[in-house]
């Protein structure tokens, strides 16, 4: 990058704001995503949505590519740097700017770390539902880029259903706002386009969230089963009694010990372990409970705990929560799989997954957001056993092959970015994926926002469409446009 | 044609060329092409050729072949809605999506469903009621509404306030687009993020970016019984407005809550609860006394047609959506008495806990709607709110159906001119001519 260029960067976010120093910025030359590095140009932490604006019209008159970074957990390689690009880390962008109880609205920076809005809003009895496993340091604008799920989003919905409107600055400059403080803003719903769009259609730098009154009531059940097929059979037995409990996990018996042996939740030691929790109106959670309670003795259940405190429950699920850390301990490396089944399709999976796993001689680890189908096979190998990490890796992706082929899909909820992007195309034909770039070229027709990523290969965008001018002839009433 | 001199933005096709439509025979078959009647115009705008193909292929095929001809195109499910929006440019042709007509898929065990876009919302409830379930929106008309043109254009009733919207519950659609393509996005898992989210930006597209073909939805669970409607008198709007918002920060889980306000009797807030016996009596404990304010006046859930019964057009009446912030609702409805008032009108509103709601104006001159209209739609925004025109009455002036986009407009311009580059889908209907 050209002296000039940098001075410029300079001029906009200061000597602090400003890393070019190799050894700082190997901080910033992957996410959660470790074995897809790449070293960026420069990494620039702006403290306002106007400095961002500046940054990002000094990269479009350069053509500098740039992808935005939050707090750097993506598991998919999304905030992976791009060779000849720079970095803008939105971690000093993190203020809560405006909380309005009254219409259940907060208005935040993207830097904002998810669990801290929760904090701002929990004294006055509110919440904000979507709560991936990372939510003490992820950040809302990583959140938006990723749609970002958790385990309560089988009732609440995923960010997209919290997010009523985002300032962005579009990659060529221009800041604009999507949506709104209300809802159904007059055009396009081009929030709901934007969230999920991985930071491929421009940055974010401020979010209009929507939050959540904390239910009456909040109960969680443990229930160990001999096998993950007992297991899930509680949980249809669960759905087809026509409950939306607010989450439903399971684990294996391999997450089981993981989730033990790092955090000590005293899970009892079993074949497959549900984690149920209901929440609403206590009278109700209540007659609710009993029920999934005889479902999961029905279906073979070893032991049902029901936690009696709100510490009990937080024990409950930091186990689960943990798990993909905790992994760790039992395996020097692992991949984070995320794919997604019709939740029917459980036990047909598993035992491809066991299958495919003995093959291999790798050992793979479920855990399972299993209300809506959404899998994390965790694939533990050792890198310095040669030929283990690609075996792993292939491992990984047979195991996605399946979710597709059960008619499901290759991410719930930790995006495509960099790593699935050759796995797209099992999903998606061509002409899909040449559909949903066409939005790509109405935001960003140079590509220049995190351009190489989601897609095996960038649309062409073409001439540049033009506003249409009817003919003088037109306008005059003589001709009519053929 | 059109407005002489005017931009248009989407581009536009040609009205009157002379056109081969035995072509479009040879694609759909003699027996489903026919000319279009006066029951076809829509918003005054008449159509010379109403198509109805078998399939999403043909349908596809249709619409490749009227977007090389530059033939405009209305795409069409139960008919319910064609007042909304803007007029037409242009229109030649009427798509309709009647024949697209089975439940692909039920997969009951899922929670999901898969369904072609002319299916009534009727027949899918029935359907899903089979195991149990439903696809917890609340639609007009939803006998003859089909799921292609709720969709197209978003509309959505009293169960928003627990469900979402419908851009919270389609989890994928297959799009026909002006040049044959048929693309798909989304999938029929609930959890997926894989690619860009178009079910979400052809929702409330008014179809002017593809012709939806298909769509896949998550579903809930019917209610376990039947469930309980509340209803309180307030004294004014402030006062309803007031347990709206009550409610609204309660633990309550209620799955309707609206507000129904008029010219001639006192304001009353519905509330309504499902699920299990204990759980409804508890609610209904807790909601009186937060209600303890305002009086009760009964229990009946036909207070839930009450948005449907809006639409009881006399010719003088326009009806139209709003949006505000929930804490805004007595101020959009004294907006409305003020604008009403001025001009001699009768009014009625149906405002939902979620901010969104309905206003019909009856006035003996039509013309005297638009005033009010535009002055009520100014005050809205200026409160970050908006107003959506569904229904004019003839003679009311020229008016836009929507007000402003805001500074993403041009964005949206580009999302146009990139699905549907000759604007042959729906020239003009949509916002800021889009």
């Amino acid at each position: 990058m050209d002296a000039r260029t940098l001075q410029e960067f300079r001029a906009v976010v200061g000597e602090r704001g400003l890393i070019t120093s190799a050894e700082e910025l190997h901080t910033y030359e992957c996410d959660g995503l470790t074995n897809f590095r790449v070293m960026p140009e420069a990494v620039l932490l702006p403290e306002s949505a106007e400095q961002v604006q500046a940054i990002v019209r000094v990269c479009h008159r350069e053509r500098i590519p740039f992808v935005a970074r939050g707090s750097g957990t993506g598991l998919s390689g999304g905030a992976l740097p791009v060779e000849h690009g720079i970095v803008i880390s939105t971690a000093r962008m993190n203020r809560i700017l405006e909380v309005d109880l009254t219409n259940q609205r907060v208005v935040v920076e993207p830097g904002v770390i998810n669990l801290d809005v929760t904090g701002k809003v929990s004294p006055h009895g509110f919440f904000y539902a979507p709560d991936p496993s990372s939510q003490s340091v992820c950040s809302i604008g990583g959140n938006v880029a990723e749609n970002s799920g958790g385990a309560h989003c089988l009732k609440y919905g995923f960010t997209t259903t919290h997010v009523l409107g985002i300032e962005v600055v579009l990659p060529d400059g221009a800041m604009v706002h999507l949506g709104g403080r209300t809802l159904d803003t007059p055009g396009y719903d081009l929030p709901g386009v934007f969230v999920g769009s991985e930071g491929t259609l421009g940055v974010t730098t401020k979010v209009i969230l929507r939050i959540v009154k904390r239910p009456e009531c909040i109960q969680t059940l443990l229930a160990a089963f001999a096998t993950t097929g007992e297991a899930g059979a509680a949980v249809s037995g669960i759905i087809a009694a026509g409950m939306v409990p607010a989450a439903i996990e399971m684990m294996d018996n391999l997450s089981i010990q993981a989730a033990e042996a790092a955090v000590h939740a005293h899970y009892p030691d079993c074949g497959g372990l549900l984690l149920v929790e209901l929440d609403g109106p206590s009278a109700e959670v209540a007659s609710l409970m009993e029920r999934v309670n005889e479902i999961c003795l029905s279906c073979g259940a070893t032991e049902i705990r029901v936690a009696q405190s709100e510490a009990e429950r937080a024990v409950f699920w930091k186990g689960r929560k943990a798990a993909f850390a905790a992994v760790g301990r039992i395996s020097p490396n692992y991949i984070v799989q995320d794919g997604v089944i019709p939740r029917t399709a459980l036990p047909r999976i598993l035992e491809e997954i066991e299958r495919l796993s003995a093959a291999a001689g790798i050992k793979v680890a479920n855990v399972f957001h299993a209300g809506d189908g959404n899998l994390h096979p965790l694939v533990l190998y050792d890198r310095s056993v040669p030929g283990q990490e690609h075996a792993a890796e292939e491992l990984a992706m047979r195991i996605l092959e399946l979710c597709v082929e059960a008619g499901g899909s290759i991410t719930g909820e930790h995006g495509v970015g960099e790593e699935k992007k050759q796995m797209i195309g099992k999903m998606f034909s061509e002409p899909d994926l040449e559909t949903m770039q066409l939005v790509r070229c109405a935001f960003d027709p140079l590509q220049l926002s995190n351009p190489s990523k989601v897609f095996p290969r960038p649309r062409l965008c073409g001439e540049k469409p033009g506003r249409y001018e009817p003919h003088p002839l037109e306008t005059a009433g003589i001709a009519e446009r053929f | 044609m059109d407005q002489a001199g005017a931009s248009s933005p989407g581009g536009t096709a040609a009205a009157t060329a002379e056109v081969s439509w035995e072509q479009l025979h040879a694609l759909i078959g003699a027996n489903y092409v026919r000319p279009a009647g006066p029951a076809d115009a829509v918003m005054g705008v008449a159509s010379q050729t109403v198509a109805e193909p078998a399939d999403e292929m043909q349908l596809a095929a249709a619409l490749r072949w009227a977007n090389e001809a530059d033939i405009a195109v209305a795409p069409r499910g139960g008919g319910t809605k064609l007042g909304w929006g803007n007029a037409p440019r242009v229109l030649r042709l009427i798509l309709s999506t009647k024949r697209l007509n089975r439940i692909v898929e039920h997969a009951w065990a899922d929670l999901t469903v898969v369904a072609e876009a002319g299916v009534t919302f009727g027949k899918l409830q029935s359907a899903l009621a089979q195991h149990g379930q439903r696809l917890a929106v609340d639609p007009l008309w939803p006998e003859n509404a089909t799921i292609g043109g709720i969709l197209s254009t978003n509309d959505s009733g009293a169960l928003r306030l627990r469900f979402g919207g419908l851009r919270d519950l389609v989890i994928g659609v297959t799009l026909a687009l002006p040049d044959g393509t048929l693309a798909k996005s989304g999938g029929k898992v609930v959890k997926n993020v894989a690619g860009y989210d178009l079910p979400k930006l052809v929702t409330g597209a008014l179809g002017t970016l593809g012709v939806i073909t298909r769509a896949a939805f998550r579903l809930h669970p019917l209610p376990p019984a039947e469930g309980r409607t509340l209803t309180f008198r307030a004294g004014s709007v402030s006062d309803a407005n007031r347990l709206i918002v009550e409610l609204q920060g309660s633990p309550l889980a209620h799955t309707g809550l609206q507000a129904r306000a008029r010219h001639d009797v006192q304001p009353e807030v519905d509330v309504r609860f499902d699920g299990t016996p204990a759980g409804i009596e508890a609610q209904c404990t807790t909601a009186r006394k937060l209600a303890a304010f305002a009086v009760e006046t009964g229990e009946s859930a036909q207070v839930w047609n009450a948005r449907q019964e809006l639409w009881t057009l006399a010719d003088t009446a326009a009806v139209a959506k709003f949006s505000v912030l929930p804490s805004r609702i007595a101020a959009a409805c004294e907006t409305v008495r003020r604008a009403a008032e001025k001009g001699g009108m009768k009014w009625k509103i149906v405002a939902q806990g979620t901010g969104l709601g309905w206003v019909r104006l009856e006035a003996a001159q039509p013309a005297d709607i638009r005033e009010a209209l535009v002055s009520v739609r100014a005050e809205f925004e200026r409160g970050a709110g908006s107003l959506f025109i569904a229904n004019r009455p003839a003679g009311s002036g020229a008016i836009e159906a929507w007000g402003s986009p805001g500074d993403a407009y041009p964005v949206m311009l580009r999302v146009k001119q990139q699905f549907d580059p000759r604007g042959t889908l729906n020239p003009g209907r949509f916002v800021g001519g889009i």
